[in-house]
């Protein structure tokens, strides 16, 4: 058993007011805690530090255990994983407990509530390990003072506390109100990992029964009384203004109610989303474009091309790579591409609000509630506490529902109705159409490899659009993903990055950076494994000898996909990732039958340090494999007069039930600080694809969609 | 405008909608019933899919006018309780993630279910592949069609 220090992190609320708001006077246990603020660079860099309390549990009079979460349900599973870490330490049943979403309260839950970057767990797991022993040691002792017994003689099992020489048991709700009276501890014991019963075991998800009844509410069914629809037109090309408007035709549709413009482009408001959708078809409207109606795919191309010819800012340098590519070595080189990526969630963007003259509330799908409630207070005019934000269920964010431009529509259009709640609906197109998208990029790569075959000089240029800034060095960090990191075992190595600036809308998209440059240094590895004449594999766990997580998963993934004995008929391809402080190891198997591709199985190995709930860890690998899968085999954004061309699943398709391959998922077992998950396998399935089907047909694959290229 | 009568869930249902609404903006618009989802609007995700006389459709491509007189059943009215051997398939395995696109995939397994008793893989692929799923629960549904399959001929319980 390990002490950790609560370090001024938990505050005895239970007789505050903001309790019995969310809990209907509940009485009970109810202690708050402090995060601490941990940023990511990729994020926005640090925010302020704060000791202010941003999230809580309550114990019962009626044993009722409830979580309030910070974090948002896109599907990933913080809304389970997250109370499975509380209630392991708490040692309370687990059929007691519940979860609540927060609220948007900085003064309560910090500075920046947001789901981004598969951090949940990594950001919680010890927050959440601590608050749920404090409050097992608070109910420990108010047993103990019950009893008239020392606390060592009180122990506690599911939800009870035991009198170790009576055997006289009460539950936690009997003594919730006493512990409410006591201080809190300033040194809590947490459990041994060893006796963990809730954590590592596969808990069924608490949000599975409404999602299998239609129960479950996510933005899109957001119903305030009184609710009106609305849909937008807008410029086809990104940052397009309205030149002229004729709305008569629109506004004699039937439904419709209104027409506005708002900054977005135009609003058609009704009494259906139909009618609103048929009241923006008869919307005339010319657009002034801008200076970019002539940006096509190829001038983008031609553009990062070009940037790469000029000096970059320098991401990493390790010993001296120039030099030893110029040495005269066996060099190789190559450039690959990658297209831009809409997101394309199940549920089209949407956000529904109200405002008055005092107050405005939001219904939203977000995957960044603080940012969605400030921007409608700057909206508004109103003070932020006047504005009450509503976390919905989300049908998949992916990154997407990491902008708050969906939420700005709904607030804009609900500002000019005056107190009458509107519902802002996406189209699929809106949706296609008006993404941020992944980035498209491009990237040079030069390799030495020396008298063993084996790599002495890495180089790459890196020409990929800056989100969400650019660092003081001159480097987009989310542009680099990977190139950064990556662990092979290169003496030299040198990254540049290379800035291009286009008008195409650009974010976080699944696993971000590393999902283009996995693809490209995973499939460049496996040319200089071809160029050496080696075992893809050997070469690459010669280059991991002091990466042992990362050769731990390649040697299960190798193992347990059977590497190099491919069924006849098949070839196998294998990659690896070390994002978001986990490590993941693929092995593809595919066919190509008179070029036609076919990916018969995905074999994954992943560690993620502690293992929270391997049901939901299996389950995200399968997921970002999918999604991965997905956009290598057809994802592609392309620009053609400043817009976009795909707009519906027709032409921007995506994974279906007759194109998935089997995925087995193999978890190593660790005690290490836990990693991310739902986006740890996303990178390494389109390299494990691509490197099998270089096996299976001699072709190397530099660009994608793999649909796009001839496998014959 | 026009007054359509038709049975949902089991009992009679009056709308006032012009007729070429589509059923999926009735159910979720006019009447409030929001487990019927909008994915794409052109009968290319199934996320909208309702049963109309036991067949699965696409409630985004239907007009109402079409539904006038006709048995429409959505995810609401499966089954009272979640005891439809699909529904109890879904939660042995916790097939939702996000779970946008449950409703459609649950209408359409049940669908085939109810006219094929023990669908092979080819079978699921077939049928299924008119639904999406971002998520990439595709194993998952595949396991649970055939894990549905089996409740049901055990007699509907688990």
């Amino acid at each position: 058993m390990k002490t950790l220090s609560t370090s001024n992190m938990i505050t005895n609320v239970s007789r505050r007011g903001f309790f019995k708001a969310t809990l209907g006077g509940a009485a009970g246990l109810a202690l708050a805690f402090s995060l601490p603020e941990k940023s990511e660079a990729q994020f926005g860099g640090p925010g302020p530090a704060t000791n202010k309390p941003n999230a809580y549990i309550h114990i019962g009079s009626d044993d009722k255990v409830t979580l309030t979460t910070i974090k948002a349900e896109m599907g990933q599973g913080p809304y389970t994983a997250i109370p499975m870490i509380l209630a392991e330490e708490l040692d309370c049943d687990w059929k007691n407990v519940s979860v609540v979403f927060a609220p948007v309260d900085p003064s309560v839950y910090g500075a920046l509530q947001s789901v981004v970057g598969s951090q949940s767990i990594r950001t919680l797991w010890t927050p959440m390990r601590i608050i749920g022993a404090t409050a097992r040691a608070m109910l420990v002792e108010a047993a103990a003072q019950k009893w008239g017994v020392p606390a060592t003689q009180v122990r506690t099992d599911a939800g009870f506390l035991v009198n170790t020489s009576t055997n006289a048991r009460i539950s936690y709700g009997s003594v919730a109100e006493a512990a409410a009276n006591l201080p809190v501890p300033t040194n809590v014991a947490v459990k041994d990992p060893k006796n963990f019963r809730i954590l590592g075991t596969p808990v069924k998800r608490l949000d599975t029964r409404d999602k299998v009844t239609g129960r479950t509410q996510f933005g899109m069914d957001a119903r305030p009384a009184g609710l009106v629809y609305a849909v937008i037109e807008r410029s086809p090309v990104f940052g397009g203004k309205v030149a002229t408007l004729n709305a008569a035709k629109a506004k004699a549709v039937p439904g419709v109610k209104d027409v506005i413009q708002v900054p977005a482009g135009v609003a058609v408001i009704a009494n259906s989303t139909w009618a609103a959708l048929q009241g923006r078809k008869q919307l005339e409207i010319t657009w002034d474009e801008g200076a970019n109606g002539a940006v096509s795919s190829a001038s983008i191309s031609r553009m990062f091309a070009d940037r790469t010819q000029q000096p970059g800012a320098n991401a990493r340098k390790a010993g001296d790579a120039a030099a030893v590519l110029a040495s005269g070595a066996k060099r190789l080189d190559a450039v690959y591409e990658a297209p831009y990526l809409a997101h394309a969630a199940m549920e089209p963007m949407n956000c529904t609000a109200q405002v008055t003259a005092d107050r405005c509330e939001i219904w939203a799908p977000s995957q960044m509630q603080t940012p969605s409630r400030d921007v409608a207070a700057m909206i508004t005019g109103l003070p932020k506490d006047k504005v009450q934000f509503h976390s919905m269920f989300m049908g998949g964010g992916f990154g997407r529902r990491g902008r708050t431009d969906f939420v700005e529509d709904a607030v804009h259009v609900a500002k000019a109705l005056n107190g009458t709640p509107v519902k802002v609906v996406w189209s699929r197109e809106d949706d296609i159409q008006h993404d941020w998208y992944r980035p498209a990029s491009y990237v040079k790569m030069s390799a030495a490899l020396d008298a063993s075959g084996m790599p002495s000089g890495f180089h790459a240029d890196v020409a990929c659009p800056p989100f969400p800034n650019v660092g003081p060095n001159g480097v987009s960090g989310t542009a680099v993903e990977c190139y950064e990191q990556f662990v092979y075992d290169i003496p030299n190595i040198n990254v540049d990055y290379h800035r291009p600036d286009t008008h195409v809308p650009v974010s976080f998209w699944r696993s971000v950076g590393w999902s283009q440059n996995t693809f490209f240094f995973e499939s460049f590895i496996d040319e200089l494994a071809a160029a050496s004449g080696k075992d893809p594999v050997d070469f690459r766990r010669q280059m991991l000898a002091k990466s042992p997580r990362m050769l731990g998963v390649l040697n299960l993934a190798a193992e347990k996909g059977n590497w190099g004995k491919a069924p006849a008929g098949r070839t196998q391809g294998f990659a690896i990732t070390n994002n978001i402080g986990s490590f993941t190891a693929q092995v593809a198997e595919i066919s190509v039958t008179n070029g036609k591709l076919k990916v018969h199985k995905v074999v994954a190995a992943v560690d993620c340090g502690h293992i929270v709930n391997p049901a939901i860890i299996r389950a995200q690998i399968e997921s970002g494999i999918v999604y991965g899968l997905a956009a290598a085999l057809k994802g592609s954004i392309t620009i053609d007069k400043g817009r976009v061309q795909q707009s519906n699943f027709n032409n921007y398709d995506v994974l279906r039930m007759d194109e998935m391959p089997e995925i087995e998922v193999y978890i190593v077992p660790s005690t290490e600080a836990p990693g991310g998950i739902g986006e740890a396998s996303t990178p390494g399935t389109a390299p494990a694809v691509a490197n099998a089907i270089f096996k299976a047909t001699g072709k190397r694959l530099r660009s994608l969609p793999i649909r796009n290229q001839s496998l014959a | 405008m026009a007054s359509i009568k038709f049975n949902l869930n089991g009992k009679t249902q009056t709308v006032d909608a012009p007729g070429d609404m589509p059923l999926l903006w009735v159910l979720r618009d006019v009447l409030g019933m929001t487990g019927t989802k909008f994915g794409c609007g052109m009968a290319l995700c199934g996320a909208c899919t309702v049963h109309l006389e036991g067949s699965a459709i696409r409630s985004c491509q239907t007009a109402i006018q079409n539904v006038a007189g006709k048995n429409v059943t959505t995810i609401e009215g499966l089954s009272a309780d979640a005891s439809h051997p699909v529904q109890q398939a879904w939660i042995e395995l916790d097939v939702p993630q996000c779970g946008y696109c449950q409703s459609g995939q649950i209408m359409t397994a049940s669908a085939l279910l109810a006219k094929n008793s023990k669908p092979t893989d080819a079978d699921i692929d077939e049928v299924m592949r008119g639904n999406i799923c971002r998520c990439g629960t595709y194993q998952s549904i595949r396991k649970a069609i055939h894990l549905a399959a089996d409740i049901k001929a055990r007699g509907g319980r688990a």
